[in-house]
């Protein structure tokens, strides 16, 4: 994950305001820029159907949320009436007139706690099913991700970097997931305050209600004033953010390159440039967010003041209670809170949006073409393989391989040699059907390879890789990678014919070594070696192997070729050739450049036809026999 | 993180002013439940009179007040006062104000006169007043008067203080002492109140406008919440101002700091806390700071002077219900510290799961083609759906925690509140407190609570930003291990460029084997010096001693016979071109980046040293040519043009010594071999030093130095080891077949 992500990450906004009457010092709000779905309506209401299967217990805390917000406003009033009995008590006290009734008071007080204790109750519950709920969503909408990634095919990660695939996984099912556990809720508990709270205070006094509700015009307009300052600040301290970290991932990746050229002032004059930029509008992106609350705080003690002025005068007039005026007050504050709760959920909405499409956009993308529904079945493969007029290019309009045709019998070596970024790896892939051909065919034992099951195909190439693949497993399961039923025995044959065995019995724990999450607790050459063990194992007919073996030491390197000959002896090998003796000996040799083979045949005729090859192999002999 | 703070001595001053305002604000709030309760004691309850001491009184209401006071109160009281009589030249144009002064004698209190001691004066003459007259006008018939004494001797209808004034002094001080010390007894709230309902009846009897003066009071003490409230927001608006300013500030100076000085480190440096983790403290860690820095200068700061305040506040109003909320903050804090105590470890399983998931989701990326190949896209399914199952069930459990947490804070809240008034209520029914008064007690009691929640809001934030603090801390602590002498020699303005090794050796920090020993050999100008040797066997490591990315230790080297230690790094630098084993571009142009080894160099220069490197042919296929613009990291072109403007740009620097670091696998042997042949043509008189890892890059050079273990092996030409060394042939046979070789 690139550390821009992890920002966003970092910033989002505190999920939920405070409750009450808090003085909120440095309330950090999320400002985080709004991303916006490109389908709104429909991602919403895709989303939406994950949520059918879940109607009933929906329905359900639909029920405990309504219910538990309506016990929580029902308390102020209750209360209030508690207070006016009391006041009014000891008016008569003094009054000389009467004293306070304090069985009255007690059972409102009674009454005021159950339903406190039964909103927090409902409350609880509500949470606890809607947890359950978000995390089967989520933990849905990760497996049909999951198994999707083993479904496209390869040309859409031509596109895609695993990190945006990863960030699908995590980040944004993530965000799905906060969405589902909190503002979900949120939005029925708010949408309900606001319309209780509005019955409670219009049922102690219109008048009031609508000083209460003249506040919040001034309240809006603040808060879309404020969001709109410091978006734009915001905005420009992420964009510096990125710049400085640009420059400091660029600096300290190169840092030996940056010494070697003298270029430290260079590189501190460019960071201090930003550095100071990022200075400015990091100070006022964090003090005009950081306004957001105080403000409204001031907006709602306005409210306040408005309504004690008002309920002192009107508690005068007898209009209303003392308590209510105490309730009215609780209310005021109550109100602010979902309404910014709801002018949050709308930016919310929009990132959940934007994050679900992002994560449909991927579980639609169109699986490899369909498997054939008359699969050929071959209880042996013989391993003859032939190009019939091939034409492939990774992308349709950009043809790369150009009506390519050969033959290859069982047994035979065939070499595939070209310089780097020919785009060797072409052959790999059309033949073990990452890829199918634009058109032509390829044949293995007569019939093409679009006639078998891709599993079947897959099962009798081995491959050997210069990309030595290895899992965060034992060394065992890693070698039985391609053969899980394998016995130890045959396990430790393999390992022994690929020349690992000996080796692997000198690690701490042998074959059940668990190799750690970068493998790296072997050497590369031993990488190597376990993903030859591994092919050996397997015991493809067909294979395809990379020589390469660049970053290996020599002795290494010596066991990993004799381990390769023996892999490659009695099998149609197809091998991305680095080495003079196996170009030379090959039985065929396709010569690759620019995505296309140029030429073909053995290494004589090559070299007569005195082309391309001839050109390629001259070059090097020259420096080799002065 | 505790060192950090110096990096906020130069907002002292700003700080200073943050907690002064904060200061302010908090006590602007803290006022205003004491103006509400105002509202409700005096406003509404007293109709807005808060004192006992009326300013204006009847003459004859005054005669029998005067009865209760001291002798010495009395001229006092009666000097604050002006007796106006009807008619009068000053009477006449109060009379609108007070219309009972058209009738008869009022007192006027006179205009800044100093009243406090007399409240407690007026407050029990009043009542002593006032329980007389009520039993005396029958309305008191049973007696039962509040400790009044038995006055039913006086017959029904006359005036007891007619009667009073006409009795023999020694029996009416005797009875006025026992009336005194009765009003003595009564609780002082209560006789204030009790007082004040008589001073708002004397004042309708004057004829006042009492429900104006209600009124008044009510939109005066509104005013004030107003003003305080907008004291509040300014205040705490500038102390945002300062600690926003403060923050990033010192965010913007640390971050300078750290940068200036990981621009400085070694090799050895890097190698200690790596690339990457220099990266995060330079970037993520100064940011995480900053949030913390800028939470602390406002809550951290505000939090205690509201929490005291509050507590100082609500003690004033109502000291003996002070348990409450004690009992409520320890009611919250054990909450939070038992959730926290059951979260934390999960919260740490979370981030080792979601780890595990990356992992096992990064892993199958990877191995696309393997996991098709051996057809095991089920395995890998099963692996994520374990992970995905493990992080699901945790997710759920700390949700849950949380969905407890909720509910069980507003449970304990809306309990505070009702114990209050519940309590409240009986000490307001017993007197010894008022309503408006239980009502701010009610909201002090929610600021406290508040405090406390924000101050544990820091304590989860906190831990986070003192882990950032003290990675950053780390890297400002640490010093360079490579510095310039203190009196530098100067190069000679032509240098030659011979390095000489001798008997060099280097350790890796914390290593115990030497990586390299004994290494002496001389690499003259004009020829070239290969190193081969298996991997590990010290052959980077030799070519980054000569620039002194790292420093030997054992041995010295020598350029053109002078120290290398002995030189200025810049000066030593500028003499060496150096093509890293890891191709590093910058962003910026295919231009910029060849500038960058000399920024004065010609468009000439460029070309031609492009066209050595073989990298004129690609450069000239781009439609912008030198103007190409390269990303980050150069992901725009390939690996082989990469390596190629690598190696350009070290010969655009036209140095009298160049190394190589592996810098020709990534060609293909075309290239390679072009590269070679220009190279010895162009750069004739520089020492080339070059390690290789194929024998046919190699086999030209005049002196080839073979090394394993960190040793010298073999050292001489391709002919010459090919003979007398094993390592040598083993690596040559492995590479080349014999015919080849021969």
């Amino acid at each position: 994950m690139s550390d821009k992500q992890n920002f966003s990450e970092k910033d989002k906004p505190a999920a939920s305001p405070q409750r009450g009457r808090g003085p909120m010092g440095g309330g950090h709000m999320g400002m985080m820029k709004a991303e916006k779905a490109k389908n709104f309506k429909g991602t919403m209401r895709r989303l939406l159907s994950y949520l059918a299967e879940y109607k009933l217990t929906l329905f359900f805390v639909l029920i405990f949320a309504i219910a538990s917000t309506i016990f929580m406003i029902i308390g102020p009033k209750t209360l209030g009436k508690a207070t006016t009995a009391l006041f009014e008590g000891v008016m008569a006290k003094i009054a000389g007139t009467g004293t306070v009734d304090f069985l009255y008071i007690g059972k409102i007080i009674l009454f005021v706690l159950i339903i406190y204790a039964g909103s927090s109750l409902f409350s609880f519950i509500m949470g606890w099913i809607m947890a359950r709920v978000s995390a089967d969503i989520t933990y849905r909408f990760r497996r049909d991700v999951s198994l999707k990634i083993n479904e496209i095919p390869f040309n859409y990660y031509d596109n895609t970097t695993h990190g945006e695939t990863l960030s699908r996984i995590t980040n944004d099912i993530d965000t799905i997931n906060q969405t589902l556990s909190q503002s979900l809720t949120q939005i029925i508990t708010s949408i309900v305050s606001i319309v209780g709270v509005l019955i409670m205070m219009f049922s102690i006094d219109w008048r009031m209600t609508l000083i209460a509700l003249a506040i919040l015009p001034l309240s809006m307009v603040l808060v879309t004033f404020i969001v709109k300052k410091s978006q734009k600040y915001f905005k420009q301290q992420q964009e510096f953010l990125g710049h400085i970290n640009g420059h400091v991932e660029e600096m300290f990746s190169g840092h030996m390159v940056m010494k070697a050229f003298n270029g430290e002032q260079k590189s501190i004059d460019t960071f201090e440039e930003s550095n100071k930029t990022l200075f400015s509008s990091a100070w006022k992106s964090q003090f005009l967010s950081g306004m957001m609350m105080p403000l409204m705080r001031f907006v709602g003690n306005l409210g306040y003041v408005a309504v004690v002025i008002m309920g002192g005068w009107l508690v005068i007039k007898r209009i209303i209670t003392i308590g209510e005026v105490q309730a009215f007050i609780q209310y005021v504050n109550n109100f602010t809170q979902p309404i910014t709760q709801i002018a949050n959920i709308s930016n919310v909405l929009q990132r959940t949006a934007a994050a679900a499409e992002r994560v449909f956009e991927f579980l639609d993308v169109e699986g490899e073409i369909a498997e054939t529904k008359t699969p050929v079945k071959l209880d042996s493969v013989e391993g003859f393989v032939e190009f019939k007029n091939v034409h492939f290019g990774y992308n349709p309009n950009e043809p790369i391989i150009n009506n390519f045709s050969a033959k290859a019998k069982p047994g035979q070596k065939i070499a595939i040699v070209g310089p780097t970024g020919a785009g060797k790896t072409t052959m790999v892939k059309l033949l073990m059907r990452f890829y199918d051909v634009n058109s032509g065919a390829i044949m293995v034992d007569g019939h093409n390879i679009q006639e078998f099951t891709r599993a079947d195909l897959r099962r009798n190439f081995g491959m050997v890789l210069q990309d030595t693949w290895l899992y965060n497993g034992t060394i065992r399961d890693n070698i039985s990678y391609g053969n899980p039923d394998a016995s130890e025995e045959e396990i430790i044959k393999a390992a022994e014919a690929a020349h690992a065995d000996h080796f692997i019995r000198t690690l701490p724990e042998g074959y059940d070594m668990v190799l750690n999450e970068e493998t790296s607790n072997i050497s590369q050459g031993q990488r190597q070696l376990l993903t030859i063990a591994r092919a050996i194992l397997a015991d493809p007919k067909l294979l395809i192997l990379d020589e390469a073996t660049s970053s290996v030491d020599t002795r290494t390197e010596i066991l990993i070729q004799k381990a390769m000959d023996n892999l490659m002896s009695s099998r149609t090998s197809f091998v991305i050739a680095h080495r003079l003796s196996t170009i030379k000996n090959a039985d065929l040799i396709l010569v690759m450049n620019e995505g296309d083979i140029v030429e073909q045949g053995t290494h004589v005729e090559l070299l007569k036809k005195d082309g391309f090859y001839a050109d390629l192999y001259n070059s090097q002999f020259e420096t080799v026999a002065s | 993180m505790l060192k950090l703070f110096k990096y906020l001595k130069p907002y002292t001053f700003s700080i200073l002013v943050c907690t002064a305002l904060l200061f302010l604000q908090a006590n602007m709030d803290l006022t205003l439940p004491d103006y509400m309760s105002r509202i409700v004691n005096t406003g509404v309850q007293q109709n807005g009179i808060d004192s006992a001491v009326p300013v204006a009184i009847r003459q004859t209401e005054m005669k029998n007040l005067e009865l209760f006071f001291g002798d010495k109160e009395k001229q006092e009281i009666l000097d604050a006062y002006t007796l106006l009589e009807p008619g009068t030249g000053d009477a006449v144009p109060l009379e609108l104000v007070y219309p009972a002064l058209k009738n008869e004698a009022l007192y006027i209190l006179s205009e800044g006169a100093e009243t406090d001691a007399f409240e407690i004066v007026f407050s029990r003459a009043f009542s002593a007043v006032a329980g007389i007259t009520q039993m005396a006008s029958g309305t008191g018939k049973s007696s039962g008067g509040p400790g009044m004494p038995d006055l039913s001797m006086i017959p029904e209808g006359s005036d007891f203080f007619s009667i009073l004034s006409t009795m023999p002094e020694e029996q009416r001080s005797q009875i006025l002492a026992m009336i005194s010390s009765k009003v003595g007894q009564i609780d002082e709230i209560i006789l204030t109140q009790g007082a004040l309902r008589l001073v708002n009846a004397e004042y309708q009897a004057i004829g006042m406008d009492t429900g104006k003066m209600q009124s008044r009071y009510i939109i005066n003490m509104g005013a004030m919440m107003l003003l305080f409230t907008l004291i509040s927001i300014l205040a705490n608006i500038i102390a945002g101002l300062l600690a926003s300013r403060s923050a990033a500030g010192m965010a913007q100076t640390v971050r300078s700091d750290i940068f200036n000085k990981v621009e400085h480190f070694s090799g050895e440096e890097f190698d200690k806390f790596s690339t990457a983790s220099l990266i995060t403290r330079t970037t993520n860690d100064v940011t995480q700071v900053q949030l913390v820095i800028f939470m602390m200068l406002r809550m951290v700061i505000y939090a205690p002077i509201l929490g005291v305040g509050g507590v100082i506040r609500a003690l004033g109003k109502a000291p003996s219900m002070a348990w409450i909320i004690g009992l409520a903050v320890l009611a919250l804090l054990g909450l939070i510290t038992i959730v926290f105590i059951i979260a934390t470890p999960k919260f740490k399983s979370i981030q080792r799961l979601i780890d595990r998931l990356n992992l096992v989701t990064r892993e199958n990326l990877s191995g696309l083609m393997v996991v098709r190949a051996f057809n095991r896209q089920k395995f890998e399914e099963k692996r994520f759906d374990k992970a995905n199952k493990d992080l699901t069930g945790v997710n759920l459990y700390v949700t849950r925690v949380m969905v407890i947490m909720m509910p069980a804070m507003m449970l304990i809240m809306n309990l505070l509140s009702v114990a209050i008034i519940w309590v409240g209520a009986h000490q307001v029914a017993e007197s010894s407190m008022q309503v408006g008064d239980m009502m701010a007690f009610l909201q002090y009691a929610m600021q406290i609570v508040m405090s406390f929640l924000m101050l544990s809001m820091i304590f989860i934030f906190l831990p986070r930003a003192a882990v950032s603090g003290t990675r950053i801390s780390e890297v400002l602590e640490t010093e360079p291990t490579i510095s310039d002498p203190e009196n530098p020699e100067d190069l000679p303005s032509k240098v030659r460029g011979r390095i000489e090794f001798k008997d060099v050796s280097f350790t890796y920090p914390g290593a115990e084997e030497n990586a390299l020993s004994g290494i002496n050999f001389i690499a003259e100008p004009g020829k070239t010096t290969a190193i081969i040797g298996s991997t590990g066997s010290g052959k980077s490591t030799i070519l980054n001693l000569i620039p002194r990315f790292y420093d030997i230790t054992g041995g010295v080297i020598l350029l053109d016979g002078q120290d290398i230690r002995k030189i200025r790094q810049k000066d030593l630098r500028s003499q060496i071109g150096y093509v890293p084993q890891k191709v590093t571009l910058f962003s910026g142009t295919i231009e910029s980046n060849l500038k960058y080894a000399d920024e004065n160099a010609s468009e000439e220069t460029l070309r031609q040293s492009a066209e050595i490197a073989q990298a004129m042919e690609f450069i000239s296929s781009k439609p912008e040519g030198l103007n190409t613009p390269i990303a980050q990291g150069g992901q725009n072109i390939s690996g082989g043009q990469k390596q190629r403007l690598s190696i350009a740009r070290a010969l655009v620097k036209k140095a009298p010594v160049y190394i190589f670091d592996d810098s020709f696998s990534a060609l293909d042997f075309k290239t390679d071999a072009a590269l070679r042949k220009a190279m010895k043509e162009k750069t004739g008189d520089s020492t080339l030093i070059i390690v290789a890892q194929r024998v046919s890059t190699i086999m030209k050079a005049e002196q080839i130095i073979v090394l394993d273990e960190g040793g010298i092996v073999g050292k001489g030409t391709h002919g010459e080891l090919l003979k007398s060394c094993e390592a040598y042939s083993e690596i040559a046979y492995s590479q080349l077949s014999m015919e080849e070789l021969s």
